[in-house]
């Protein structure tokens, strides 16, 4: 699996998906500067990384949004390939309208640094589909502009892929971090290809780190690439 | 003959569309005695200058401005506050 890390100015946490995915997994992983473009099948699995792109100027992921490379990332996620965008990332998502939404400053006007725990709603996705339906994962998650909010109209319930929940699973308004629209963490696309999740998944998947949670969503993407590919060789 | 305009335009979070910012300062100035607030938004203000024609030019491409960046339709509304011819 060939991946990409798009470098934002401003982004910060480029190094560690990097790292994650080229020490922890063993994969094929290249930098993609924000200015450049790249073939749409050039990579199977683009990551926009955590940050400040921009500086966060405007709103989060407004002028990132325009980069270059963001076409030849709407154009790969266009032919099925998987994009991942973590925190800042995703904030680049929905502003590029690859995800339906927009993410707002935290109800508490804090910016939040800590242990979260999110419940997996939707197991039918390339991300998920190692783990079980209500399965509950710990994360760390650090961001001030984090609550999500889409309207009634525009929200597929099957595109909300993670929930804000407690240690047991249960989705209450204590364990909402930010004021998310039904403690919403995570969002695919309809076709399924995109996630973008406000936790650090990259930032949890060492044992040193005292966590490894976020194994499981780049495990369930190889598990899904390899098997895809076996079914494309039959 | 093009001439230089300055333009503002004021950009709010849409109705519906909670606003803690707006709810801290409303609760700040009811602490100072000004009870019969009711309500406060906070948005922002973008000033603008640009050479145009004239100034259907300036609001047309001020629209195209908030519409492809400066407002996000989904959490925002923008209004054009004024145009000035500007030496």
């Amino acid at each position: 699996m060939r991946c990409a890390v798009v470098v934002f100015p401003g982004s910060n946490c480029d190094r560690d998906a990097f790292h994650v995915l080229k020490n922890v997994f063993g994969l094929d992983c290249h930098y993609v500067f924000h200015g450049d473009t790249f073939p749409p099948n050039e990579f199977d699995l683009i990551v926009l990384p955590g940050g400040f792109s921009f500086g966060d100027y405007l709103r989060a992921g407004a002028i990132a949004r325009f980069s270059p490379v963001m076409e030849s990332v709407r154009e790969a996620a266009n032919r099925g390939k998987f994009v991942l965008g973590i925190c800042n990332g995703f904030q680049i998502l929905t502003e590029s309208k690859l995800l339906p939404g927009a993410l707002l400053r935290n109800k508490n006007l804090k910016f939040v640094c800590k242990d979260v725990h999110i419940k997996v709603v939707n197991n039918a996705t390339p991300f998920t589909c190692l783990l079980e339906r209500g399965q509950v994962l710990r994360m760390p998650i650090a961001h001030g502009e984090g609550r999500y909010f889409v309207s009634k109209d525009e929200l597929k319930e099957d595109q909300i892929v993670f929930q804000y929940c407690d240690e047991r699973g249960n989705v209450t308004e204590d364990s909402n971090p930010n004021g998310s629209f039904l403690n919403i963490a995570g969002m695919t696309n309809e076709r399924g290809n995109v996630l973008g999740l406000m936790p650090h998944p990259e930032r949890c998947c060492e044992e040193i780190l005292g966590n490894t949670d976020g194994r499981k969503i780049f495990e369930s993407l190889i598990t899904y690439f390899v098997r895809r590919q076996e079914h494309e060789a039959n | 003959m093009r001439k230089m305009y300055r333009v503002r335009v004021q950009i709010l979070p849409k109705e519906g569309v909670f606003d803690p910012q707006g709810q801290t300062v409303k609760g700040a100035l009811e602490k100072l005695g000004f009870e019969k607030v009711k309500e406060v938004r906070l948005g922002k203000l973008i000033e603008i200058v640009l050479d145009a024609e004239d100034e259907s030019q300036v609001k047309e491409r001020t629209k195209a401005m908030c519409e492809k960046l400066l407002a996000n339709p989904i959490i925002e509304t923008y209004q054009l506050l004024d145009v000035e011819e500007v030496s």
